[in-house]
């Protein structure tokens, strides 16, 4: 009797401490020194008006914007409330034909005819916000010709959006397609307003 | 292509050496902190722990014999099952839940409740539309938490019954559990979760985002997309502990492939270094507690020759890449089911990581990975989680596994055998035996129902060989109390949900009262001291001597089901790549 007292009592204490005061003092030191990180790193518009996550990446279709890579989460693509990878296995056949469907439509619409696997193959969570530097230069052709700005130019905001290894060797060179396609719009917004 | 895979090796070389490197400060740290002696946050939390000795009313000198200690234990987990159980049945009357969850159905209630209460963390459900932030927080991490602090603590007993002489006692389970979480899960814990925020992992209490779509997409259906909802939560605080108690269980269904739960290729790395951390200088501490510190380090260095094999035919694997869907005009990694961020380096290392460490977080879906990279998750899994393994239940597998090598050894020499001074008797083989046949035994029985079950059969995703693999995998899963997955067989009915809840208690407790047996055996011996016959345990030969035995007895049980799922399947991948 006297154990199960104990165990409980302790049980109690130390739940208390991991399940209550440890969140709570994460949560509050979070929101004092990281407040944007700790809310999702979330974006907003000029109205205040959230347009999205940095880090959750969005189903860009419209040809005029960089497209992200395939994502296999239910009802539509880039569903965050389906997270997850397509699952399929390396010799089943339906990856392989859509793989190629993927190759088709993105030549199709006029994206190079080189294309690095990232633009081809689906991501593990669904939802990942970046693309290969390759699979951004291959997209310029394409916006190009449907925005009208100089290819030269969209080449720089590529460029200028590479985010590097940390410490050269931690990761690999990618760029964020929300950010891309935030400037795309600044730009277009810039031209038409010169 | 070149530069990528070089920097890939020196990025696991880093961490290698990291984790190496602090071995020996973290064990350390953690051998005085069991053994009561004075650390630097002494001054700071012995004042705590002492309050909550005498609001609780734990003796603190008192120390109890194996079977108290075991009781104990499995009193505190059988709380911590009730516990969740009732939370997750009853989430939809408890508060935090902004989205409403309704509770969750009775078996895969129980499926969850188990999974998290032995460290295991499989999944059938999926966190963003199912689990409240009460369920997540008070619910699932604290038993996060707490079967962390379970393994170290049967470990603890287990390196005492090692270093007692002609002693009936193994320590206090109760000073065990709460230093454990006080002085080791809980500081780390604190940290990494703030570092992790800094990297964009979120921290919060508010409901989900509604955020409007800069282009709104069109569905086959003809359905407009206009907004997506954004998930939200504290999701830092959990998965530091996620990663560092080997838990795995994410906060949400993508896991570590989640940007929310592993944001950058820095959050990765240092995740991954979290879940490799304890397990590794668990090592170190059991060296310095049987007063002999070379015998930490044979065993740390067996274990690092596995894993950096393992990794090395993973990274192979990965970097080959997938000839049979390699169409012309498409090149590039095999990047099915990872993310950019990571490549294939940071997700080889994330996936040998979870699988060698009894962890059972991914950032890749396993399931995509080639055969071999998907065969070696597997190999990891049937050796018992033993190298590094589980926090605690890693180690006190492998000291199992260490007897057994030693006993062998002594037949073969033809000396009685003892390790650490201590004569290997019966009772010793036999929980030894047990300890590590019983998830082995569990896997082959829980495959072969699963096989001749319909329903079962039903819940795969892909067929042919790799359908099997889904099956193999979800068997040593569970068994072995790692908790990922091949996901796309669908986990979520009774027979997986209460079948899997049975293997992986027996697959927790059973080692764990058998190394808490052995231990009470042990500490009553008095010690032998070395001869020139003793059997030389830190040596160059029995570390590779302990190798074989590992791989023999863990990964060879297991040969003719790899054939036939991975193994084929490699060859089909090859064929078709032509």
């Amino acid at each position: 009797m006297e154990t199960i007292r104990t165990a409980i009592i302790l049980f109690l204490i130390l739940g208390l401490l991991v399940g209550a005061a440890y969140p709570l003092v994460v949560t509050g030191i979070a929101q004092l020194v990281f407040p944007r990180q700790a809310e999702g790193s979330l974006v907003h518009d000029q109205k205040g008006q959230v347009i999205g996550s940095e880090l959750i990446g969005q189903p860009f279709s419209d040809p005029a914007y960089f497209w992200p890579r395939p994502s296999a989460t239910a009802e539509f693509p880039y569903n965050p409330m389906a997270s997850g990878g397509s699952n399929l296995g390396p010799t089943n056949n339906e990856l392989k034909a859509q793989i190629i469907e993927r190759q088709n439509f993105l030549i199709a619409s006029g994206t190079g005819k080189e294309l690095p696997s990232d633009l081809v193959m689906a991501s593990a969570s669904g939802l990942d916000p970046d693309i290969s530097v390759e699979g951004a230069l291959a997209q310029i052709p394409r916006i190009a010709k449907e925005t009208g700005i100089d290819e030269g130019k969209i080449k720089e905001l590529v460029f200028a959006n590479i985010k590097y290894p940390t410490i050269y060797i931690i990761g690999g060179e990618r760029v964020n397609v929300f950010w891309l396609n935030i400037g795309l719009n600044q730009m277009r917004r810039n031209e038409n307003g010169s | 292509m070149m530069m990528i895979l070089l920097f890939d090796i020196l990025m696991i070389i880093l961490l290698l050496l990291i984790v190496t490197l602090l071995v020996k400060p973290l064990g350390n740290y953690m051998a005085k902190v069991f053994q009561g002696k004075p650390v630097f946050l002494s001054r700071f939390l012995r004042p705590v722990e002492l309050l909550i000795y005498r609001v609780s009313g734990i003796k603190p000198d008192v120390e109890t014999g194996w079977k108290r200690y075991a009781i104990s234990m499995l009193l505190f987990n059988f709380i911590g099952f009730l516990i969740l159980f009732a939370i997750l049945i009853f989430q939809g009357f408890l508060p935090l839940n902004p989205q409403r969850f309704p509770g969750f159905r009775w078996d895969l209630a129980f499926n969850t409740a188990v999974s998290f209460v032995t460290n295991t963390n499989w999944q059938a459900y999926a966190g963003e539309t199912a689990a409240s932030y009460f369920t997540q927080v008070v619910g699932l991490a604290v038993q996060n938490f707490f079967s962390a602090a379970t393994g170290i603590c049967i470990l603890i007993a287990l390196i005492r019954g090692f270093a007692h002489k002609s002693s009936k006692h193994l320590g206090n389970f109760w000073v065990d559990m709460t230093r454990s979480i006080l002085y080791v899960l809980l500081p780390i814990c604190l940290i990494l979760s703030l570092v992790l925020v800094s990297q964009g992992v979120i921290q919060n209490f508010s409901p989900y985002v509604h955020s409007s779509l800069i282009d709104p997409y069109h569905t086959a259906e003809d359905k407009t997309i206009s907004e997506q909802v954004i998930p939200m939560g504290p999701i830092a605080s959990q998965e530091a502990i996620k990663e560092l108690g080997t838990n795995g269980g994410g906060f949400l269904n993508a896991n570590s492939a989640h940007p929310f739960e592993n944001p950058t290729p820095l959050s990765n790395f240092l995740e991954i270094l979290a879940i490799l951390l304890i397990p590794a200088a668990l090592t170190y501490l059991f060296g310095s507690m049987v007063g002999d510190t070379r015998q930490g380090w044979a065993i740390y260095w067996a274990m690092m020759v596995i894993f950096v094999i393992s990794l090395g035919v993973m990274f192979w694997a990965e970097t080959k890449g997938n000839p049979y869907v390699q169409v012309p005009g498409v090149t590039g990694q095999y990047m099915e089911g990872k993310e950019v961020r990571f490549g294939i380096g940071g997700s080889a290392l994330f996936a040998t990581s979870t699988t060698a460490v009894s962890c059972g977080a991914v950032n890749s879906m396993h399931d995509s990975m080639t055969p071999i990279g998907g065969m070696v998750t597997m190999v990891l899994i049937s050796l018992g989680e033993v190298v590094f393994g589980g926090i605690g239940s890693g180690l006190y597998t492998m000291l199992a596994f260490v007897v057994i090598a030693v006993f062998v050894a002594g037949l073969m020499i033809g000396r009685i055998p003892e390790y650490l001074g201590k004569k290997i008797e019966p009772i010793g083989m036999w929980m030894s035996v047990l300890i590590v046949l019983t998830p082995s035994l569990l896997v082959l029985i829980f495959f072969t129902i699963a096989l001749i079950t319909p329903s079962a059969v039903a819940s795969i995703l892909n067929s042919g060989p790799h359908g099997l693999s889904e099956i193999l995998y979800a068997s040593l899963s569970m068994s072995n109390n790692n908790g990922s997955a091949f996901a796309g067989l669908n986990a979520n009915i009774p027979f997986f949900n209460i079948l899997g809840a049975i293997v992986m208690l027996i697959g927790r407790f059973i080692p764990a009262i058998c190394a808490l047996a052995m231990a009470g055996s042990l500490a009553n011996k008095h010690i032998t001291p070395p001869s020139a016959g003793t059997l030389k345990t830190y040596s160059l030969t029995f570390v590779i001597w302990l190798i074989f035995v590992i791989i023999i007895v863990g990964a060879l049980s297991f040969f003719p089901a790899f054939f036939a799922g991975p193994i084929i399947e490699q060859l089909k991948m090859l064929a078709g790549g032509g």
